[in-house]
């Protein structure tokens, strides 16, 4: 195995680009070591990132916005009290990924390319309307989050291409996130339902909503019916029922060693009502 | 076969190694500098026995790379002893009986001393959260979280 | 044992709480464990194992494995014994492990090893793992208790049910047990409320955080040097030398510490592997599993299904009781279904009791021991049939538990009469506790249990040797499992009258010491114990000697107190007393040596038992459930360092509670174990669990000189049903699976 510390992202993806064999970037590594050792996969070409200038800053722009390091961890998102005060659904959600250890090295970029159904940190990145900067053989581009997954285990990326940062947008006034996730003990768990909410509000009024699931569809995605029946409305009990049943249609979850089809598709419906309560007392500042 | 040159300080030493590039900090502690303390107990990043600081920040070893730890201070189980001094903990820890066959105890150990430099005065919950990653088979955590917690006491009224 | 030469108080020592001699070795990293060891030359070995749960094994190629550079030596069957025959039953125990420890013509599980391989690093040794090419012919497979006993079911091996099996039964099972007393069929005619259920219990592992590691070296001279994790190195010894041909005094073992075993490592799986590629290579080789290996290939309990019947009339009085046990240990004999019947009514003093357990062999790894076998499972069933005869009867659950306890003099269930016991005892401390009464908040349920286990004895030897100033080395031959170097030196103490402190304690190797049990059965607080202070007083009795020699009086006439020799009674004469380290500072020239020892296989270790109380909380939307208190009472005989005791009765809650809610084996439809892993086999986090609260009662064991029962153990017994009765509670419905998984507790509640 090649291992690489390239300072620029450029040059990283130009290593990607003409690299023969099996190619995976290393962050955090708490994706790519497990599968190292586990014999999934055997890299022939190992491309470190975490060298690279601006990898590990987090940045609030001008307009409000944020842009995250590629490198930046999990911790290190912990630590920052603006990010956390302002994205606080996104934050725990990465906060919730593994252990304090593994909040350590883990990334959000990490969460997102290991292309995991169940990952964590996506439905709040998606609920968030997050994207990416990718720096491929072609230049620059920035890239939704929510059009980045296609398979289990397989996002939309081609060869050569590597994330440079996470770009959440502004928060704005009259907003908030929140995640949630059901495992069965307290903590370590791949999550067996996860949900992402994200509202804008004007008053008591719903302004703005996206509701993403985790681990019950093949691809993480944002629940159109959620949007339609939260957008105008009051968060009263008989919306946060229709919620419940929306994300439960939405889901279309298999059964394996974590949950079966029956018990992800009713907690999803739990989840999508805790998850958008708690996201709507954040974003009328109840919370 | 080649193997890649790390330059590093491991408790405070300057130190070298010769690793294959797939070789863990685990793997590269143990094996390499004879520093048997950090334990693999899963390998996957799940039970904390390799726990370990990476400039200063608390991490499993067996998830970086021997290569990763260039240019970096590391800090094991071996390095929290001053001398013949033992850390408050490691004191509370054999008082408290908070280890009963010890497989855990460098992971823990390690993970707590993290926590109490940047919380000294942590909850029991804190603490339980905290050390979530460190698997413990034979105390159900009792006595390590009671060590813990009147160590952090004990800390806090020395200064 | 002569009562008087009890003593169950006026202890100096015993009682006490001193700082562990291996703490510091702990908290430093300093202590070797099994995979710390390196010696020169090593080789590191890495084994090949089925991705198939059942195959024919019809070609093994090594030849790329053995071209790649690094590569010293692969063996595979062929080089172990083949002087070892399959026989039936407990009789073919030898043939069983060597054919798990590498199989023959048949892989009978996923992750059965069929060859080995020694390297000059890991790595090479993993990569030359996968160069081996294996021709399999895959068969059916069957890896359900039940479905193993039935009719058409892949059969695991012919001809391996010992005689106890009754005619008709399907090859696959092995053993049979069916022992009671009274008339069951009458017992219930006189019950008003019989309660017939069936309940099952999924496979769950020890899940010792250190995975089976060991460092080997062994000469075509048939001299060799083991070094591992166990829990019983004389054991390894004997197995070792047999699987690979070797005179068993040639082979010296050595115990590293421990990290966890809890009845996991009692037997071997690799270390006859790294020897075996010792003696091919002529260098040592390290051999360790990693937590996949140790999860497929090493051996979990059993599964089990049950049938219970109990009959009880409204007074609470039990008429009449009844259990079927079907167990799976995997593709060999040995699942403790005769355990499992033996312990489940222990705790009632019955008229009409009859159990009965099977033995079923299945696709899955070699079962072993962990922690009272099949105890648990027992205690799940029938404890929450009890429970339910108690809420139906509106009966209070400890005044029926109290009605109907076993006492001394009670004929058990499993046949002999009790001695003295602390089963009421229990009862009644956990009755009075105030998290008895303490209030439950909504959507909260509270659970009680009793629990049982037998508690062994085994073969032991120790030596204690005296140093020219009086202080004392002991060697024992039981790993320290559990903190038992401290109580060893408690007890040495106490009977030498000499500081804790001037005792050192060492696990020897098998070259420097009389034979020794494994460290299981709960037995090494008893056993090491007791040979313990048998050898201080065969060492006392020598300085007596030295002394009575020294006075010219008869070794009759002087005695042993406080650490001195002194004159028994004033008729022995006016002597000041003699200190040890006086004694001992002459004893080369005043007769030699001072070493005491002790060989027996005791057989007084008592029974002990437990009552635990849990209270549980249980999301209803989600079937999440949270323990919220927890508190263990068990009886200890007499605590010799309350610490430790309590460290057992915390630790077996704690796995208790992981078997309870989360942890179990999942297999696929292919056979294949899915979560090799602790990110999926889920043992509780220290954020999942409470405080866990500890009573020690203690009603002394006559078999032993202080009183000491076994306590490793019976900590493991009552938690699965505590905690199905508080969980059943909660949620207002009856689990009868375990894990109580989420899934299963809402899937329960949907079904009300």
């Amino acid at each position: 195995m090649e291992y690489y510390t390239p300072e620029s992202f450029n040059k990283a993806s130009e290593i990607a680009t003409n690299a023969q064999g099996i190619t995976r970037f290393l962050a955090g590594g708490t994706d790519v070591l497990v599968q190292l050792r586990a014999d999934m996969i055997s890299p022939d070409v190992l491309i470190d990132i975490k060298n690279i200038p601006g990898a590990k800053e987090i940045e609030c722009l001008a307009d409000g916005s944020w842009r995250i390091g590629a490198a930046v961890t999990g911790a290190e998102m912990s630590e920052h009290s603006e990010l956390k005060t302002q994205w606080p659904g996104l934050v725990e959600a990465m906060d919730l990924i593994g252990s304090t250890q593994i909040q350590g090295r883990a990334t959000l970029v990490g969460n997102l390319c290991n292309g995991s159904p169940a990952a964590d940190a996506v439905p709040a990145m998606m609920a968030a309307d997050a994207s990416v900067l990718v720096v491929g053989p072609n230049g620059t581009r920035e890239l939704s989050v929510q059009d980045m997954p296609v398979s289990p285990g397989k996002t939309s990326l081609s060869k050569g291409e590597v994330i440079s940062a996470v770009l959440i947008p502004a928060r704005g006034k009259n907003g908030g996130d929140a995640y949630l996730r059901f495992i069965p003990r307290t903590e370590m768990d791949i999550a067996v339902v996860g949900c992402g909410v994200n509202l804008q509000t004007d008053g008591e009024i719903i302004t703005e909503a996206r509701l993403c699931l985790g681990a019950v569809t093949p691809t993480i995605r944002v629940v159109s019916e959620a949007t339609k029946l939260l957008v105008g409305s009051k968060l009263d009990q008989g919306i946060l029922d229709e919620i419940a049943k929306a994300a439960s249609s939405a889901s279309k979850p298999i059964t394996d060693k974590r949950g079966t089809i029956e018990y992800r598709i009713e907690v999803a419906g739990v989840l999508a009502k805790r998850a958008t309560k708690i996201a709507y007392d954040r974003a009328r500042g109840l919370k | 076969m080649n193997k890649i040159h790390v330059s590093t300080t491991v408790n405070g030493d300057d130190t070298e190694f010769l690793c294959d590039p797939r070789e863990t900090l685990l793997d590269c502690l143990r094996d390499e500098l004879n520093l048997t303390g950090a334990k693999e107990g899963c390998g996957t990043g799940d039970c904390g026995a390799c726990s370990v600081t990476l400039d200063d920040r608390l991490v499993c070893s067996c998830l970086v790379l021997g290569a990763e730890a260039e240019g970096k201070k590391i800090q094991t189980v071996e390095g929290i002893a001053d001398g013949d001094q033992l850390h408050p903990l490691q004191k509370k820890f054999i008082e408290y009986a908070a280890l009963q066959c010890g497989i855990c105890t460098p992971g823990i150990l390690v993970a707590t001393k993290s926590l109490l430099e940047k919380n000294s005065n942590p909850t029991e919950t804190e603490v339980r959260y905290w050390l979530a990653g460190n698997l413990c088979r034979c105390t159900g955590y009792d006595k390590i979280i009671r060590a813990i917690m009147d160590t952090a006491t004990d800390m806090r009224e020395a200064h | 044992m002569a009562l008087d030469e009890q003593k169950t108080e006026g202890f100096k020592f015993v009682g006490t709480r001193p700082d562990r001699p291996d703490g510091l070795d702990k908290v430093t990293g300093r202590a070797k464990f099994g995979a710390d060891m390196s010696a020169p030359g090593m080789l590191h070995g890495a084994i090949l194992r089925s991705p198939h749960a059942h195959a024919r094994i019809i070609k093994i190629d090594t030849s790329e494995a053995e071209a790649l550079a690094g590569v010293k030596a692969i063996v595979t069957r062929a080089d172990f014994s083949r002087n070892i025959d399959f026989a039936p039953g407990s009789k073919g125990a030898t043939w069983s492990v060597l054919e798990n420890v590498m199989a023959n013509e048949k892989v009978l599980y996923d992750g059965h090893a069929l060859a080995a391989v020694a390297a000059t690093s890991q790595l090479i040794a993993r990569d030359a793992i996968k160069l081996i090419k294996v021709e399999y012919e895959i068969l059916p497979h069957v890896t359900d208790v039940d479905k193993a006993m039935a009719p058409g079911a892949p059969i695991i091996r012919e001809g391996t049910a010992d005689g106890s099996v009754p005619e008709g039964c399907h090859p696959n099972v092995v053993g049979y047990h069916n022992s009671g007393h009274g008339d069951v069929d009458a017992g219930f005619k006189e019950a008003d409320l019989i309660i017939e259920d069936s309940f099952s219990t999924e496979a769950t592992h020890q899940g010792y955080i250190e995975p089976h590691a060991c460092l080997a070296t062994l000469g075509q001279d048939g001299k060799g040097e083991l070094w591992c994790t166990t829990q019983g190195h004389w054991e390894a010894q004997k197995i070792c030398a047999a699987l690979l041909d070797l005179e068993t005094s040639q082979l010296r073992v050595t115990a590293s510490e421990i990290g966890g075993g809890f009845g996991g490592k009692t037997t071997v799986f690799i270390e006859p592997v790294a020897l075996a590629l010792a003696r091919k290579a002529n260098r040592p080789v390290k051999l360790v599993m990693s937590r996949s290996e140790v999860f497929r290939a090493t051996g979990p309990t059993a599964s089990t299904s049950m049938d219970i019947k109990i009959g009880m009339k409204k007074d609470g009085t039990i008429t009449a009781a009844q259990g079927t046990f079907r167990l799976q240990g995997g593709a060999f004999p040995g699942a403790p279904g005769e355990f499992t019947a033996m312990c489940a009514f222990a705790p009632y003093s019955l008229k009409n009791v009859n159990q009965i357990g099977y033995d079923v062999m299945s696709n899955r790894p070699k079962q072993a021991a962990y922690r009272a076998p099949g105890s648990p499972m027992a205690a799940f069933a029938v404890e929450s049939i009890i429970d339910e005869l108690c809420n139906r009867l509106d009966l209070d659950p400890f005044e029926v538990r109290l009605k109907n306890a076993s006492r001394k003099g009670t004929k058990a269930s499993f046949g002999p009469r009790f001695d003295d016991i602390g089963l009421v005892e229990t009862l009644e401390a956990a009755k009075a506790h105030p998290h008895y009464s303490a209030p439950l908040k909504e959507g909260q349920g509270r659970g009680i249990s009793c629990g049982f286990w037998f508690n062994f004895g085994g073969e032991t030897s120790v030596t204690l040797a005296l140093s020219l100033d009086g202080t004392a080395q002991i060697s024992v031959g039981t790993p320290d499992v559990g903190g038992s170097r401290a109580s060893i030196a408690l007890m040495a103490a106490e009977e030498l009258g000499i500081p804790y402190e001037h005792i050192r304690v060492t696990v020897a190797d098998t070259a420097t010491l009389g034979y020794n049990e494994i460290s299981h059965g709960s037995r090494v607080t008893y056993a090491s114990g007791l040979a313990t202070i048998k050898a201080a007083r065969d060492a006392i009795k020598k300085l007596c000697k030295r002394a009575a020699i020294k006075w010219d009086i008869p070794e009759e006439a002087v005695k042993w107190q406080d650490g001195c020799a002194v004159p028994s009674g004033p008729n022995a004469g006016d002597f000041d007393p003699i200190p040890i380290k006086k004694l001992t500072a002459k004893m080369g020239a005043t007769g030699g040596p001072i070493v005491g020892h002790f060989e027996a296989t005791p057989d007084g270790a008592g029974v002990s038992f437990a009552t635990h109380i849990v209270d549980a909380e249980v999301d209803k939307e989600t079937g999440k459930t949270s323990i919220i208190r927890y508190t263990v009472v068990q009886d200890a005989g007499k605590a010799i360092h309350p610490t430790y005791v309590e460290g057992q009765f915390q630790g077996g809650a704690a796995q208790g509670i992981g078997w309870a809610l989360n942890e179990e084996y999942i297999y696929g439809e292919d056979g294949r174990l899915q979560n090799s892993g602790f990110l999926d086999y889920r043992i509780p986090l220290a954020s999942d669990l409470p405080m866990i609260d500890t009573v020690i009662v203690e009603v002394p064991n006559p078999g032993h000189p202080y009183g000491v029962r076994g306590v490793g153990e019976t900590s493991i017994c009552p938690p699965l049903a505590a905690i199905a009765n508080a969980v059943s509670a909660a949620a207002g419905v009856r689990l009868r699976q375990l894990p109580m998984s989420p899934p299963r507790i809402l899937a329960a509640l949907k079904a009300k």
